[in-house]
C-alpha cells in the first residue's frame, strides 16, 4: 500500500507527459467539421460563367469533390494544377468560387485551365457560411445523394491525395456503383 | 468665419473617424446591442485560434458578426443564434461549450482535481496528528505522582 502511494506521483507524471506529448503533434487549426453526414446545404446561386442558376440538386447523382476556392487565396493557386490533373483522371470536381471578384475568377480559369464541371458563384459568401467554411481552400466530399461525407482543409497535393483522399473518393465511387 | 471653417473641418474629420471604426451597426434598442456584444464575446473565431469574433479582424469574423446582427434583427433568440453557428462550425466556436457527456471532463475536471487535492491534504494532516506510541503527552499515574513529588520538592526549597 505504502509503495503504491510512493509510486503514484510518478504515474500521474507519466500520464500527463503522455497527454502533452501527443498534444505536440496535433494541429490546432484543424477543426472537425460539423457538416459530416449532413446533406449539402440548399442554395440557389448563379454559376461563375453567368450562364445558369445552380442549386444543390445539380450536385447530386455522382460522388464528387466540392472545392471552395478564390483568386485571393494564394494556396489555391498551388492546389489548382493538382485539381486539373485529378479532373483529367476523371475525378468529378465542383467549385465554389468563394467571396471572389467574378472577372478575376474568369480570368483565372481561362489562364490556368478549368477543372470544375460546375462552378458556383458565391460572391457574398452565403453558401460558404452554410458550409462552415473558414478559409480556402477547403474541399468537401459528397456522395451520390449529395450528403457531405468528408472535409479536407488546406491544399490538396499529390501526396495528400494519394495517401488520404483517393481511398475516400474511391470508397464513395464504389458505394455508388449498383 | 475662419473659426467656423476650422470647426466644420474638424467635425467632418471626426465623422470620417467614426466610419473607419469596424462594423458600425445600428441597433433597434440597447438590449439588442447588449446581446450582440455578449454573443460576439462568447463565440470564437473559427479561423483564428484564440480570439472571440468581437476581437478578430479576420474576414470570417466580420461575416459572422454581420450574420449575428442580421439574426438579431430577425428576432432570433441567443440560443438560436448559437445553434446556427454550432451547426456550421461545430462546438469549437463556443467558449462556453454545452454540457454533454463529451464535455463533462472539461466542465468538472478542474473541480474534481481541486477536491482531490484537498482530500490528499486532509489525509496527510490527519496522519500527522495521530500520536506515535511512546511520545504521548499524557502521563501515566506513576509519572504523575513523581512529577507532583518533584514539584513539591521545588516548592519546599523555595
Amino acid at each position: 500500500m505504502k509503495r503504491l502511494v510512493m509510486i503514484l506521483p510518478l504515474l500521474v507524471f507519466l500520464m500527463v507527459a503522455v497527454v502533452l506529448y501527443r498534444g505536440l503533434f496535433l494541429d490546432p487549426t484543424e477543426l472537425p467539421s460539423a457538416m459530416i453526414g449532413k446533406p449539402f446545404p440548399a442554395f440557389s446561386l448563379p454559376d461563375v460563367q453567368g450562364e445558369r442558376t445552380l442549386t444543390q440538386a445539380d450536385l447530386e447523382g455522382r460522388p464528387a469533390l466540392v472545392n471552395v476556392w478564390g483568386t485571393w487565396c494564394v494556396s489555391c493557386r498551388v492546389e489548382h494544377p493538382v485539381l486539373n490533373k485529378l479532373a483529367e483522371q476523371g475525378v468529378l470536381i465542383y467549385g465554389v468560387n468563394y467571396k471572389d471578384d467574378n472577372a478575376a475568377a474568369l480570368k483565372w480559369l481561362a489562364e490556368f485551365h478549368n477543372p470544375y464541371t460546375l462552378d458556383v458563384r458565391d460572391e457574398q459568401g452565403t453558401l460558404g457560411l452554410d458550409l462552415g467554411v473558414y478559409g480556402a481552400p477547403e474541399t468537401f466530399f459528397i456522395d451520390a445523394k449529395g450528403v457531405i461525407r468528408h472535409k479536407y482543409v488546406g491544399v490538396i497535393d499529390e501526396t495528400v491525395w494519394r495517401e488520404q483522399l483517393a481511398p475516400i473518393y474511391q470508397g464513395l465511387v464504389d458505394e455508388a456503383r449498383p | 468665419m475662419k473659426r467656423w471653417l476650422a470647426a466644420a473641418v474638424l467635425g467632418l474629420s471626426l465623422g470620417g473617424m467614426a466610419q473607419a471604426a469596424i462594423d458600425t451597426y445600428q441597433f433597434a434598442n440597447d438590449a439588442e446591442r447588449e446581446r450582440y456584444h455578449d454573443l460576439t464575446k462568447e463565440l470564437r473565431c473559427p479561423k483564428c485560434q484564440n480570439q472571440d469574433i468581437a476581437d478578430s479582424n479576420a474576414p470570417i469574423a466580420t461575416d459572422l458578426r454581420r450574420e449575428i446582427f442580421r439574426m438579431l434583427g430577425e428576432g432570433k433568440s441567443n440560443q438560436q443564434i448559437i445553434d446556427f453557428m454550432v451547426d456550421r462550425y461545430g462546438d469549437f466556436v463556443r467558449y462556453k461549450p454545452a454540457l454533454t457527456a463529451r464535455t463533462w471532463l472539461l466542465w468538472f475536471g478542474p473541480g474534481v482535481l481541486l477536491v482531490g487535492g484537498f482530500a490528499v491534504l486532509a489525509l496527510i494532516v490527519r496522519k500527522r496528528r495521530t500520536p506515535v506510541p511512546g511520545t504521548s503527552a499524557d502521563l501515566s499515574p506513576e509519572e504523575r505522582e513523581r512529577l507532583a513529588k518533584l514539584l513539591d520538592k521545588e516548592q519546599t526549597h523555595d
